[in-house]
């Protein structure tokens, strides 16, 4: 197990910069996800990482060694491909086996550990088929398993999920993490999900367009946006300009139309000055209440329904407060608003996050 | 319902027009007579003997099986790099090389044939069994690049890069991992590439040094004197020879394949 940094990489391809100047320090056993959308550049600085491809500029070092002129081949890491990459004219063992024959394992101990990764992965009995005999999440935890298999310094995962049905997919996501615990192996995962990111990391990078847009734990990523793009990319969010009237040590006060005065707290505001300011307030953090209801001291304004999108359990709501119109997801108690309803709309200050404005 | 059994009716004619000439070469080359026609006498391997016997027959034989095996053996290889590198590695001018190397199947043989003469004589040189086999490799190259293009382009990237993940080296990953995926195509490339060599007259006829025969080229030469029931002995060996090994290959491919998991 080894820490992971990167130290001012940059990938270009041609005229086409994929990742500009990046400096990412991956501690020892993390678990950490290069969070965005296609084309954020994740994707790109993972296989950098994993020596598939070579950086412009900058310095990539695992476990204090500067691995930059090292190939793939010798830099000891486990890589799970989007797609399995399993090798179909290999039985499953034989697949879990192929990184063993590379090292110094005594040919006597190969079975034993192969036993041991597919014990792991649970399934332990399929060591004798093929991989297309196996389902997708089995095909998943073969490639799993032999990237472990190996015991490598750092694990590589691209992906690992997104082939996968939506049921089956947050299974894997509670068994790959129950298995990195286990082992304890510095992780670098890559998704473009949210919700994967947020449930299974120590740390979250959000990136866009090449850039880190935020580096921080679950929590902090989508409690504290740390840019506009963070703040929608992990959930629906409302973003409201506004002016920021006082800045304390204790939080800021942001003042927005139709809205009030609203009391955000320091964690929530780091950047924020007084001046023009943007409002952050998440979708599902907006409720809407019947007119007359108790409001427990949180902040209302009128609202008017214009769109109602069900959802089952829950139910995605436009409603226009004042001038704009505002997202409100909410769970369904007993029967959503109609269109045209007038409603209260109420949020609690400290769910509000504030932005820097332009 | 009418227009339907027209159509069936014509498809099976169209098929006997097809087939009926060459079921009737190896119904013949079973005939007990002296002439290669009807009506049939009776049913004897007397012409299989012979053929067993005519020594030009043989020469030929032994002649078109090294011209073809040679010409599998060197387009297979030559067809695989060119695939690989076509595939896996940025070319330039990717797509003109391989327009370039299928060329020889839309070019007329005839043009290519005389084309690669002339050009021997502007070298200076002169014909020889290895001119022939230059020829042969020239035209069954596109077979091979073709198949073997087909099936490296379904081999999926990160399989290789998987393999290099867990510590092979680029060549051991090629060896463990690239080849033995792509070996049904492989093989069935090489038996294409002896197949259509050994079956070939048109470029043979022009290439081939004086007093070389091929099979095709003998029966052509004996063709001139008469239809010899040896013919159709001969002809049914050919069928066996083309029909029945490209079959062959192909079911070994297939068996290859499921095992490997396609």
């Amino acid at each position: 197990m080894s820490s992971v940094l990167l130290k001012n990489i940059v990938k270009r391809f041609g005229d086409f910069t994929a990742v500009h100047k990046t400096t990412l320090d991956i501690p020892d056993g993390a678990f950490v996800t290069l969070l965005g959308p296609s084309g954020c550049g994740k994707t790109t600085t993972l296989r950098m990482i994993a020596g598939l491809l070579d950086p412009t500029e900058g310095d990539i070092v695992i476990g204090g060694r500067r691995v930059n002129d090292i190939p793939i081949h010798k830099r000891n890491l486990g890589v799970v491909f989007q797609n399995y990459a399993l090798f179909p004219h290999k039985s499953v063992a034989e697949n879990v086996a192929f990184g063993l024959r590379y090292r110094d394992v005594p040919k006597a101990d190969i079975p034993r550990r192969v036993q041991a990764a597919l014990e792991l992965v649970q399934l332990p009995d399929l060591g004798a088929r093929r991989p297309r005999e196996l389902s997708g999440g089995q095909q998943q935890r073969v490639a799993l398993a032999r990237a472990i298999v190996i015991e490598p310094d750092v694990l590589l995962l691209d992906e690992p999920l997104s082939a996968l049905d939506a049921n089956l997919r947050e299974d894997m996501r509670v068994e790959l993490k129950r298995i990195q615990e286990r082992i304890g192996v510095t992780t670098v995962f890559v998704t473009h999900d949210q919700s994967e990111a947020l449930a299974m990391s120590d740390r979250i990078v959000v990136m866009s367009a090449g850039r880190v847009e935020q580096v921080g734990a679950p929590e902090q990523v989508y409690n504290a946006p740390a840019s506009e793009f963070v703040a929608n990319f992990l959930g629906a969010s409302n973003i409201v300009p506004c002016m920021c009237t006082r800045r304390g040590p204790e939080g800021a006060t942001l003042e927005a139309p139709a809205l009030g005065a609203i009391a955000v707290p320091a964690a929530r505001a780091p950047k924020l000055r007084e001046g023009p300011a943007k409002l952050v307030l998440r979708a599902e953090k907006l409720q809407l209440l019947p007119e007359g209801a108790p409001c427990d001291g949180r902040i209302t304004a009128p609202a008017v329904v214009e769109t109602v999108d069900y959802q089952g359990q829950t139910v995605r709501y436009f409603v226009r407060i004042g001038e704009r119109q505002f997202q409100a997801i909410n769970l369904i108690e007993e029967r959503p608003f109609a269109v045209g309803a007038r409603v209260v709309a109420a949020f609690r200050p400290q769910d509000c996050a504030g932005l820097p404005g332009t | 319902m009418m227009g339907w059994q027209l159509i069936r009716a014509w498809a099976i004619a169209v098929y006997v027009f097809m087939f009926l000439p060459v079921g009737v070469v190896v119904l013949l080359s079973f005939n007990d007579s002296q002439f290669g026609s009807f009506p049939m006498t009776g049913l004897s391997l007397r012409w299989f003997a012979e053929l067993w016997s005519n020594e030009a027959i043989l020469r030929a034989f032994r002649t078109s099986v090294a011209l073809g095996l040679l010409t599998a053996l060197i387009s297979t290889t030559l067809g695989v790099l060119a695939a690989l590198a076509l595939v896996r590695y940025r070319v330039p001018g990717a797509n003109a090389i391989s327009t370039l190397l299928i060329a020889p199947i839309l070019v007329p043989e005839v043009v290519l044939a005389v084309a690669l003469l002339l050009f021997l004589d502007f070298l200076g040189l002169h014909k020889s069994f290895a001119l022939l086999l230059l020829g042969h490799v020239i035209f069954t190259l596109p077979f091979v690049v073709l198949v073997v293009q087909a099936r490296l382009v379904s081999i999926r990237r990160d399989v290789e890069e998987a393999a290099m993940s867990l510590g092979a080296s680029p060549a051991q990953a090629f060896f463990q991992v690239t080849l033995p995926l792509m070996r049904p195509a492989v093989l069935a490339g090489g038996l294409f590439a002896f197949t259509v060599s050994f079956d070939d007259v048109t470029g043979t006829l022009f290439w081939k040094p004086g007093g070389v025969e091929t099979v095709p080229t003998q029966i052509f030469a004996m063709l001139r004197n008469s239809i010899s029931p040896e013919i159709n002995a001969l002809g049914t060996a050919m069928i066996v020879m083309t029909v029945g090994l490209p079959l062959l290959g192909a079911a070994i491919a297939r068996r290859l394949a499921m095992k490997d998991g396609g």
